[in-house]
């Protein structure tokens, strides 16, 4: 009975966890393709997806359409991959689980909430995948989750099947929670800097330890010792082994140079490597020694001045580290500038002066290469997933506007769609509100509240 | 007739004031030419292949052909193009330095009633932010003090974001009195409301709380009144009254009352008060708009709007509410203004403007609605705000659209001098760029 159980739940879980697929073939023909990948810019080119895939793309004559395509008219129009969000907090219930200096056992893979009207909006500015992240309480935070817009869809339906899995660190002021004083929050340790590093540290001699005591048992088992009594599972410090064996990825939350560069080295002493960082502010003055680490940088556009540690933040930060080596991206942190972020990318032109394919990469093959779905996404190329925007005008501009987003070949967002939705909504919205009214007329005498 | 007189000598005096601050501060000497560049007047038909001079802190030439005075200071414009410098209609420019360091934050002041607090009290001239919104086009602010909750916020100052004392930078000490209305949010609001954040409210409550709140607002309207009538019979028994005092020189229309006010029964609200008591209103903020812009329009009530990269007010409003709101503003007559509401963003002010654009809103009427309407809104447009002969010198010279982020800005002059284009980012660019590659040998010692 027990399995029986099992094996219904197993089976419900693979059924919401798969997305709808793409009836038709869609070819998009004429339009400027900006692939973000070796093929650069075709103009007046094609793209072709059919079955959730990116089956064609190349100049238009080139490309043929089957019969039962739909074919989108792109003259004028741009496509670019869709947009991925290497930081973002949009669709989950809770952020922070802030009571204990290392959270890695929680993951905000539970808490996914396909309600949030965010994943809709951020869709209709281009965006298809968005790394939904722990928040920076603790220097080890919790395990985050990658998810792609598939608005409709259950919380297993938004899950990016296959992305690797990756924990989120933080630094400097908010895991030291400098600004709690008087919130009435209680006191925790670290308070400082040296704190944050010592937790860290700390944290990996304990599962170095408890690696080893696995490692133990398991060689006795192997030498045929089955009476050989396993360790104790701790559910702390098993996300923590996986960093050590390479298998879960490090997005540390960062602002200052300092704390960049003693996180690395906290790392190096553990053998394992800082991922990316994240915010990394100040990344423009340790940009070399990232590079030489193997760290990534996902940080803002133009944000500074809102904490002290945010006091030297300059908006030529992604182009420095380009230019020094390092794979940067630029991302939101926020459910409104998760729907600009290729606006956000055209800053990186204006200051630091990076070429049009290199400010594109920060929002589409360079994020997919930090959470390591770039086999899948992040640029258009013949197998990859059909995530592709269709843009009304040039994408990397003040100007810019959606038409049309897909998602594994299929509409999350078009402009048309959403008029007819408007009105549909209003009217529904409309006959509510007339019950809801006389209701409360009825039952209280006063004017509802309409909204 | 006498009142007319009256009025002319006002003009007259007020002019002259103006004359005499910029021959102070202008270094009368020295004659700017650009030439050969797109002058965008903002007022009229942009001159092609045009030269523009400016002498005195003001321009006193603009068109194809222009006589260049010997000795001056010329700029290739060929390829250029040239434009007024922005104005960014409320922000707090100097008036905060790092957001979550309160040390550094001097917008805001207790108490709910504060109209005799001035920002121009408290701008710091060598906030790091100013040199960072000038190096972007940005010459003009309004910066204007915040406030926690409903009530009356403080006075707003019109500055120029150039000079080594306020006193340099300052247009209008009193451009306007800020007010900050109610709010009828059920949730908490970001703006106003009853303190923020906590559950949600019953309306009737909030409804209740709101009137109460208003009436406040007209109590004070009240002893402002009263107080002035005793001062003008020459009352000797009241003492002066600072906050009263400065609060009369809003009725009759005397100065521009500035009410932030989002939603759309808050700005009904405020428009039928500024009604009752005759005041000059303009609303800011107004992201709930939407729904009045017929009474906006019939009222002729000017609107300065927060960023347009911002979220729809309502979880069920259109994602694009933000982006279509100052188009349809505009269609209806009502002038509109942008604003950034903050600071150290103040440089972002053209794209939020460029952000309506494909939502409605004339590219051309975009750029106005950050030079000359946020100047007609403030009342200087006879100084500010468009190139034209005689207006003061605040000009910025681009290579392209000043819409378009990947415009650069290439000279800014403010009163008539160029302005220094560096600033705290560039500095630490330019150093860290250039920082040597790291040798290998360090980390192995």
């Amino acid at each position: 009975m027990r399995q029986f159980c099992l094996l219904a739940l197993g089976l419900a879980l693979t059924v919401v966890g798969k997305a709808a697929a793409q009836d038709t073939p869609v070819l998009i023909r004429g339009a400027t393709i900006l692939t973000a990948a070796d093929a650069g810019k075709i103009e007046n080119g094609a793209i072709l997806f059919e079955n959730g895939r990116i089956s064609a793309v190349g100049l238009a004559s080139d490309v043929q359409a089957p019969s039962n395509a739909t074919v989108i008219d792109g003259t004028d129009k741009f496509v670019t991959p869709g947009i991925i969000d290497a930081h973002s907090h949009i669709a989950a219930e809770s952020i922070n689980e802030g009571s204990v200096s290392v959270s890695s056992m929680v993951s905000v893979m539970d808490v996914i909430d396909p309600t949030d009207i965010a994943i809709y909006r951020e869709a209709a500015g281009g965006t298809t995948t968005s790394h939904v992240m722990h928040g920076s309480a603790n220097p080890i935070g919790g395990q985050n989750a990658v998810i792609k817009h598939r608005w409709g869809e259950d919380a297993g339906g938004l899950l990016f099947q296959g992305a690797p899995p990756t924990i989120k660190f933080a630094l400097g002021e908010n895991p030291k929670r400098s600004r709690s004083a008087g919130t009435g929050l209680p006191q925790r340790y670290p308070a400082s800097r040296m704190g944050v590093m010592d937790v860290i540290r700390q944290a990996f001699v304990e599962a170095t330890e408890y690696r080893r005591e696995w490692d133990a048992y398991e060689d006795r088992r192997e030498g045929g010792d089955q009476g050989a009594i396993p360790p104790r599972r701790d559910l702390k410090l098993d996300p923590l082994v996986d960093i050590l064996n390479g298998s879960l990825s490090v997005h540390a939350h960062s602002y200052r140079a300092d704390e960049i560069l003693q996180l690395m080295r906290v790392a190096e002493e553990f053998g394992f490597r800082i991922h990316t960082f994240q915010h990394v502010l100040e990344g423009y003055r340790v940009a070399d020694e990232m590079a030489e680490h193997g760290a990534h940088a996902s940080t803002f556009s133009d944000w500074w001045a809102y904490k002290v540690e945010a006091y030297e933040a300059i908006p030529h930060n992604a182009a420095i580290m380009t230019e020094r080596g390092v794979v940067v991206s630029i991302n939101s942190d926020s459910g409104e500038e998760g729907r600009h972020l290729n606006q956000e990318a055209a800053k990186t032109m204006k200051w630091g002066g990076l070429t049009e394919a290199q400010a594109l990469a920060l929002v589409t093959i360079n994020p997919a290469i930090q959470l390591m779905i770039d086999d899948r996404v992040g640029s258009i190329e013949v197998g990859k997933d059909a995530d592709v925007v269709l843009w009304e005008n040039y994408p990397l501009s003040s100007y810019a506007k959606v038409r049309t987003t897909y998602v594994d070949g299929n509409v999350v967002f078009d402009v048309d769609q959403d008029r007819e939705m408007r009105v549909r909504i209003a009217e529904e919205k409309a006959e509510l509100l007339e019950t809801l009214g006389e209701d409360e007329k009825e039952e209280t005498g006063t004017r509802g509240g309409n909204r | 007739m006498s009142r007319t007189l009256g009025k002319i000598v006002a003009v007259g005096v007020i002019t002259l004031l103006i004359l005499s601050a910029n021959e102070v501060f202008a270094q009368d000497g020295d004659t700017y030419v650009i030439r050969g560049a797109t002058i965008h007047t903002v007022s009229s038909e942009p001159v092609k292949n045009g030269t523009i001079i400016l002498r005195g802190g003001r321009i006193v030439a603009i068109g194809q052909n222009v006589d260049i005075p010997s000795g001056a200071q010329t700029i290739d414009g060929t390829g250029k193009h040239v434009y007024p410098g922005m104005i960014d209609a409320f922000s707090q420019l100097g008036l905060t330095e790092i957001g979550s360091v309160a040390a550094t934050n001097d917008a805001t002041e207790m108490g709910r009633f504060n109209p005799h607090l001035n920002a121009h009290t408290a701008i710091h001239p060598a906030s790091e932010h100013i040199p960072v919104a000038r190096a972007n086009g940005i010459t003009h602010t309004l910066a204007a003090p915040g406030g926690s909750g409903s009530g009356i916020t403080g006075q707003a100052t019109l500055v120029h974001l150039d000079g080594w004392t306020v006193e340099e930078m300052e247009i209008e000490k009193s451009a306007a009195m800020v007010m900050t209305w109610p709010s009828l949010a059920t949730r908490g609001g970001r703006f106003g409301g009853f303190g923020g954040g906590g559950g949600r409210r019953s309306f009737d409550e909030v409804k209740r709380r709101f009137d109460e709140q208003v009436e406040e607002m007209d109590d004070w309207l009240v002893a402002a009144q009263h107080y002035k009538q005793a001062m003008d019979a020459g009352s000797t028994r009241l003492g002066r009254d600072l906050q009263l005092e400065n609060l009369t020189r809003v009725l009759d229309r005397g100065m521009k009352v500035i009410i932030r006010a989002n939603g759309h029964r808050e700005i009904e609200s405020a428009i039928e008060f500024a009604g009752k008591w005759n005041l000059d209103i303009v609303i800011a903020g107004a992201s709930g708009a939407r729904k009045v812009i017929d009474l906006l329009a019939e009222k002729s009530v000017a609107v300065i709007l927060g960023p347009v990269q911002r979220l729809p007010s309502n979880q069920d409003d259109p994602y694009d509410d933000p982006n279509t709101l100052p188009g349809l503003l505009a269609d209806a007559g009502v002038e509109i203004a942008f604003a950034t509401f903050g600071s150290s963003d103040s440089r972002t002010l053209p794209y939020e403007a460029a952000n309506s654009v494909s939502w409605g809103l004339a590219k051309d009427d975009a750029f106005e609605a950050i030079t000359l309407g946020p100047a007609r809104i403030l009342g200087v447009a006879d100084r500010l705000g468009s190139l034209e002969v005689g207006k003061v010198g605040n000009v910025i010279v681009t290579d392209g659209d000043p819409l378009e982020i990947t415009t650069n800005i290439e000279h800014v002059f403010v009163r008539g001098v160029p302005s220094d284009l560096d600033n705290k980012h560039n500095r630490l660019w330019e150093e860290y760029k250039n920082r040597p590659l790291k040798a290998k040998a360090v980390t192995t010692t």
